[in-house]
C-alpha cells in the first residue's frame, strides 16, 4: 500500500513538472491558432472558438521571410556542426588514446574552457571579425563556434571506452592516426556523435546573443533573430502570427530532440559489442 | 616469412623494470611460445616486436632488417589479440579486407564512391575480394562474410581474427593469448586450426600464453618468462624433463613438479624424508637441496619415500594421489592408473620410488646429478625436517 502511494506521489510530481515545462509551448501553440480578438479574451480556452490558424501561419510566412530565416538556421547549424566534428574528433582521440607530454594539462585547459561564458570573448571576436572584414556574413556567425570544447570533452569520454586493442589492430593493419580517427573511431562513436550533433543543433539554432551582434542584414538572420525582427516589424500587434512563426521555428528542435533520443537508445545497444 | 630477432630488449614503465635484457632468436618458420604468468612482460615483448610499444634498449630484427624505428604498418607483421579486436561496425568481409585495402589501394582509391571511378581500382578490389574469399574458405567463414562481429560466436570471432591476420601473408604472426576467451572444447578446436594454418603457410609464429598445456601442445620451442627475464628457452619435452630451475619446473607441467626438501648426505647421496636416495650430486655433504620429481615418475615400490595418502582425485583414465611426507609434511602428488590408485585409500601409507628426478640448489638453480645403481636405504642421519 505504501509502495503504491509512493508510486502515485512520484508520478504526480513528475506530471506536475512536465506540465510546467510544457505550458509555454502549449500556450504558444494555442495562441497561434486564435484570432486577435480571442487572445486577450478574459476566459482562457485551449482551442479557439473561431479558428485563425490559416491567417496566422500565412501572415508568418508572408510578412517576414520566415523560410529564409529557417534556411539560414539550417546553413549555420550544419556548418557549425561539421566544423565542430572535424576539430573535436581528432582532438578527442589525441586526448583519449595517444600518449604525449602535456596531455593532462591540455585536457585541464579543455575543462577550464568549459567554464568561460560565451559573452566573455564576444568583444575580441567582434574586433577580429571586423578586422578580417567578415562582419555581416555567414562566416561571422559560424567561425566563433567552430571549436566546441564541450564536443571535445564528450567525444574524449566516449573514446576512452573504446578498447586499446582495436586501435593496436588498426595500426597493425596499416592505418595511420588520421585514418584511425575517421575509419575506426568515427563509426564506433556514431551514436555519441549523433547525440552531440543534436545538442549542437539545438544550441546553435536557439543562439540569439552572437548572431544579433554579428549580422544586421535581414537575409542573413537566423530564426531567433527573425522572431525578434518580426515582433519589431509588427509592433507587437499580431500575436497570433508571431506565435505561429515561433511554432514553425521550434518544430525543427522538437524533431531534433526525437532523433536524439533514438540516437541515445542506439548508443546504449551498441555497448553490447565486444 | 622471415626470422625474428629480439636482442637485449629492455623496457621500464615508471619505476618497474618490465623487461630486462631479453634476447630471443626465432628461426624462419619456427613456432615459439612465450610462456609466463600474467605480468611477466610477455605481452609487452610482443607489442615491442609489433611496434606498438617502443623499447628503451635493444634491437628488433626481421630477417636481416633492423625494424625498431619503423611504425607497425611498415613491419609486415600480423597480430591476433585476446579480445580479437574486430572492427564492430564492419562486416566480416570488410574486417578481413581492410589490411589489404590499406596496402594495395592508394589513399584516393580508398575514397568512397570517387575511388571506384579511378583507373585500376575495380581490378584491385576484385583481387582483394578473391583473397578475402581464399582466406575465409579454410576457416569456414564463407557463409558468415556478411555478418557483423556482434552476430558471431566466440569461436567464429576468433577465426575471423585469424583470417584477418593471414590474409596479407605477413612475415610473422604474433598471437597474444588468442584462445583464452574460448571454452575448453573450442580451445582444442582452435588449437588444431592454428596448427593447420601454420602447416599450410609455413609461417613464423610467436605465441604468448600463460597456459602451459597450450604452449606444450603447439610450440617448437618455449621461452619461459618471469619477472621480465627469460628463464629458459627449450623445446617442450626438454623443458619438461630438464628444467633449468625450480621456477621453470613448477611452472611447466600439470600438476606441477613435486619439490621435496632434501640434503646431501655424508656419503654424497641425496637424503629426503629419512631415506637415502640413489642420486649423487657434486655439492658438499650437508648442503640443503630440493629433489624434484614429476608426479608420473613416482612409482609405488617395496622401498622408497614414505608417503601418507591424504586425498584421491580421480580423473578418469588416471588418478592423482595427494600425499604428505612424514616429518617435513611436504606435499607430494603421484599420478597412477585409476585401478592402481584404488589400492591406496586415504589414510594408508605407501613407499614411492622416483624413476627420474632433478636436483636444485637452495636458490632453485639446477645442480648436475647422476643416478646411481643401488637401492633406497635408511638414512644415516635422522629424518630430515
Amino acid at each position: 500500500m505504501a509502495d503504491r502511494l509512493g508510486l502515485l506521489l512520484r508520478h504526480a510530481l513528475l506530471l506536475g513538472g512536465a506540465a510546467v515545462m510544457l505550458a509555454p509551448f502549449v500556450l504558444m501553440l494555442s495562441i497561434s491558432l486564435k484570432p486577435p480578438g480571442e487572445i486577450f479574451a478574459p476566459e482562457f480556452r485551449l482551442l479557439p472558438l473561431q479558428w485563425a490558424a490559416v491567417e496566422n501561419y500565412t501572415a508568418a510566412f508572408t510578412k517576414v521571410p520566415l523560410l529564409r530565416f529557417l534556411l539560414n538556421g539550417f546553413i549555420v547549424t550544419f556548418c557549425i556542426f561539421v566544423a565542430q566534428a572535424v576539430t573535436a574528433l581528432p582532438m578527442a582521440y589525441a586526448l583519449a588514446k595517444l600518449r604525449w607530454r602535456g596531455r593532462d594539462t591540455a585536457f585541464l585547459l579543455v575543462l577550464a574552457a568549459l567554464l568561460v561564458p560565451p559573452q566573455v570573448p564576444a568583444i575580441p571576436l567582434y574586433i577580429a571579425l571586423w578586422q578580417l572584414d567578415l562582419l555581416n556574413t555567414y562566416a561571422a556567425i559560424i567561425l566563433p563556434s567552430t571549436i566546441s570544447v564541450f564536443g571535445i570533452f564528450l567525444m574524449r569520454q566516449f573514446f576512452r571506452t573504446v578498447p586499446d586493442d582495436l586501435i593496436a589492430a588498426a595500426r597493425m593493419d596499416g592505418l595511420g592516426e588520421f585514418a584511425i580517427v575517421w575509419r575506426i573511431m568515427l563509426p564506433t562513436a556514431a551514436p555519441a556523435l549523433a547525440a552531440f550533433g543534436c545538442l549542437s543543433f539545438i544550441w546553435n539554432w536557439n543562439e540569439f546573443f552572437w548572431p544579433y551582434i554579428a549580422v544586421q542584414d535581414e537575409h542573413l538572420m537566423t530564426p531567433p533573430l527573425g522572431i525578434a525582427f518580426f515582433s519589431n516589424a509588427e509592433a507587437g500587434t499580431n500575436w497570433g502570427a508571431l506565435m505561429a512563426a515561433a511554432t514553425v521555428t521550434t518544430a525543427p528542435l522538437a524533431i531534433a530532440f526525437l532523433l536524439a533520443s533514438r540516437a541515445f537508445v542506439r548508443g546504449v545497444t551498441m555497448t553490447g559489442i565486444k | 616469412m622471415a626470422s625474428v630477432d629480439l636482442i637485449g630488449i629492455g623496457k621500464r614503465f615508471g619505476a618497474v623494470d618490465v623487461l630486462r635484457d631479453v634476447t630471443l632468436r626465432i628461426a624462419d618458420g619456427e613456432f615459439l611460445a612465450i610462456l609466463g604468468p600474467s605480468g611477466c612482460g610477455k605481452s609487452t615483448l610482443l607489442r615491442i616486436l609489433a611496434g606498438l610499444e617502443g623499447a628503451d634498449r635493444g634491437e628488433v630484427r626481421l630477417g636481416a632488417e633492423r625494424v625498431d624505428r619503423l611504425p607497425p604498418k611498415a613491419r609486415n607483421l600480423a597480430m591476433v589479440f585476446q579480445s580479437y579486436a574486430l572492427y564492430p561496425y564492419m562486416t566480416v568481409r570488410q574486417n578481413i579486407a581492410l589490411p589489404l585495402e590499406m596496402r594495395r589501394l592508394s589513399a584516393l582509391q580508398r575514397l568512397p564512391l570517387l575511388g571506384r571511378l579511378l583507373p585500376g581500382t575495380q581490378l584491385r578490389r576484385r583481387a582483394i575480394a578473391e583473397d578475402v574469399a581464399a582466406a575465409a574458405e579454410p576457416l569456414q567463414l564463407t557463409h558468415l562474410l556478411d555478418r557483423r562481429p556482434a552476430q558471431l560466436s566466440g569461436g567464429q570471432r576468433q577465426r575471423v581474427a585469424l583470417a584477418r591476420a593471414m590474409v596479407r601473408h605477413p612475415a610473422a604472426f604474433l598471437m597474444d593469448e588468442p584462445l583464452s576467451n574460448l571454452d575448453a572444447r573450442l580451445r582444442t578446436e582452435a588449437r588444431a586450426e592454428i596448427m593447420a594454418l601454420r602447416q599450410r603457410l609455413g609461417a613464423t609464429m610467436l605465441y604468448v600464453t600463460h597456459d602451459q598445456a597450450e604452449a606444450m601442445a603447439m610450440a617448437d620451442r618455449i621461452a619461459v618468462m618471469q619477472g621480465g627475464r627469460v628463464l629458459q628457452l627449450a623445446p617442450p619435452q626438454e623443458l619438461y624433463d630438464e628444467p633449468a630451475s625450480l621456477e621453470v619446473a613448477r611452472f611447466v607441467g600439470s600438476p606441477p613438479m613435486n619439490a621435496i626438501p632434501a640434503r646431501i648426505g655424508a656419503d654424497g647421496r641425496i637424503e629426503a624424508a629419512g631415506v637415502s636416495l640413489p642420486w649423487r650430486s657434486g655439492a658438499a655433504p650437508g648442503t640443503p637441496v630440493t629433489f624434484g620429481v614429476r608426479a608420473e615418475a613416482l612409482v609405488p615400490a617395496a622401498q622408497g619415500l614414505p608417503a601418507r595418502v591424504e586425498r584421491l582425485e580421480r580423473l578418469g583414465a588416471e588418478a592423482l594421489l595427494h600425499c604428505a611426507l612424514p616429518g617435513s609434511g611436504a606435499a607430494l602428488v603421484v599420478r597412477l592408473d585409476t585401478a592402481e590408485a584404488g589400492a591406496h585409500p586415504p589414510g594408508t601409507t605407501l613407499r614411492l620410488m622416483p624413476a627420474r628426478a632433478v636436483i636444485f640448489d637452495a636458490e632453485g638453480k639446477r645442480l648436475p646429478a647422476t643416478r646411481q645403481q643401488g637401492a633406497v636405504t635408511a638414512s644415516s642421519e635422522p629424518a630430515y625436517g
